[in-house]
């Protein structure tokens, strides 16, 4: 399941795509404690499979929680994306 | 005062059916943001609904929907084998099993209403929008959900419908009665539409013209959500909206597609899909009972 977690609004659109048929792959997902923010999170989703996902708190200003990763120049690769084995996370923005 | 914005009320039962022959009751509740739906189901067959406004409580949201489903069919809670929770007030309905999203029951409940030939699913609620892709057996693949402003949602179409004094119901037909489509008002927040709106109906714009631009702004508003998941048919609507034709018409335009007819209540596919949820827990339950 590609999981589009975050918000479209007048500055634009802001979501993180979580691949959760990849994501259910790995053990340890070290994509969480990679997120300097607690972002992210480990869920029982609605087919009782345990994957990552955006928590409640974030998902309406993620744009904002996702800032201090994203400077305007000289944006260093995402450490949430860098950590994740699968290649399951990817930002829309 | 008319309250313009409000919808019909109303539930419904099978007079056809008794329950008493079924072997597997079960119930979905979807305590929405704006609105709540429970619906019974007997054996996978759609048995009775209720669909009405959400109140300031969640948890008398659902008791007073479950209530007004099982009204005049002899049914009581007790005799309902597992229930689910879904919407906003999922973890807020006092007598069910467990909770599930509302992506995942709408995806259900659409497979279930259009068939199992739906791959887009998309859901114009009270205060969200979601688009969901699903397989043939209705389980969710992708998903994506607008729910930070109400542009696009169904509360907007309510605060427009109270703006121009026109019901809620022909807002979409009187919407379609303009001899050209005129540019679509803003689509990122309903309160600058809505004062935008004000300054057209202030410059000489007909009701019909003003709604065809906000029907217009709300369809192209969802497409870019519908663009970002990706779109394949057959493509079905739930929800309110799916009601407005003025809505479903521009949708059906922009995309190149035409949305599936539907001959059930748009607004219960969350609880339907609820309720089909259940059915399979409780086979679950009653197999692991050895029943």
């Amino acid at each position: 399941m590609k999981a589009h977690y975050g918000y479209k609004d007048g500055a634009g659109d802001f979501f993180i795509i979580i691949d959760t048929d990849n994501c259910i792959e790995c053990a340890d997902h070290p994509c969480i404690p990679a997120c300097p923010e607690s972002v992210l999170e480990i869920i029982e989703d609605d087919y009782e499979d345990m994957v990552c996902a955006v928590t409640m708190d974030h998902r309406k200003k993620i744009k904002y929680s996702c800032a201090p990763c994203k400077p305007d120049r000289d944006r260093p690769p995402l450490l949430c994306v860098t950590a994740c084995p699968k290649n399951a996370l990817e930002h829309l923005w | 005062m008319a309250e313009f914005w409000r919808w019909k009320e109303y539930n419904w039962h099978d007079e056809n059916k008794d329950w008493r022959d079924g072997e597997l009751i079960t119930a979905g509740v979807d305590v929405g943001s704006v609105s709540s739906q429970a619906v019974i189901v007997v054996d996978g067959e759609l048995y009775a609904y209720s669909n009405m406004r959400t109140g300031s409580s969640s948890p008398e949201s659902a008791n007073n929907s479950f209530n007004w489903a099982i009204e005049g069919t002899g049914l009581t809670l007790d005799d309902v084998g597992f229930v689910i929770g879904t919407g906003y007030g999922r973890v807020n309905v006092p007598f069910s099993h467990k909770a599930i999203t509302e992506i995942a029951c709408h995806a259900r409940g659409a497979n279930a209403m259009y068939g199992p030939s739906v791959r887009t699913v998309l859901d114009m609620g009270g205060q969200d929008c979601k688009v969901i892709r699903c397989d043939e057996k209705g389980k969710v693949t992708a998903f994506a959900m607008n729910d930070k402003c109400a542009a696009g949602t169904g509360r907007g179409m309510e605060v427009f419908a109270d703006l121009l004094a026109i019901p809620i119901g022909e807002v979409g037909e009187l919407s379609l009665d303009v001899e050209e489509e005129p540019p679509p008002v803003s689509s990122t927040c309903v309160v600058f539409a809505k004062s935008e709106a004000t300054g057209l109906l202030r410059e000489g714009w007909s009701k019909s013209k003003v709604l065809a631009a906000y029907c217009s702004a709300m369809a192209h508003r969802v497409v870019t959500l519908l663009e970002q998941v990706g779109v394949e048919e057959d493509f079905a609507i739930t929800g309110g909206i799916a009601k407005n034709s003025g809505v479903v018409t521009r949708l059906e335009k922009e995309l190149g597609i035409k949305a599936l007819p539907f001959d059930t209540d748009t607004q219960i596919a969350g609880a339907l899909g609820a309720a089909l949820f259940a059915q399979n827990l409780l086979r679950k339950k009653l197999a692991k009972a050895g029943k």
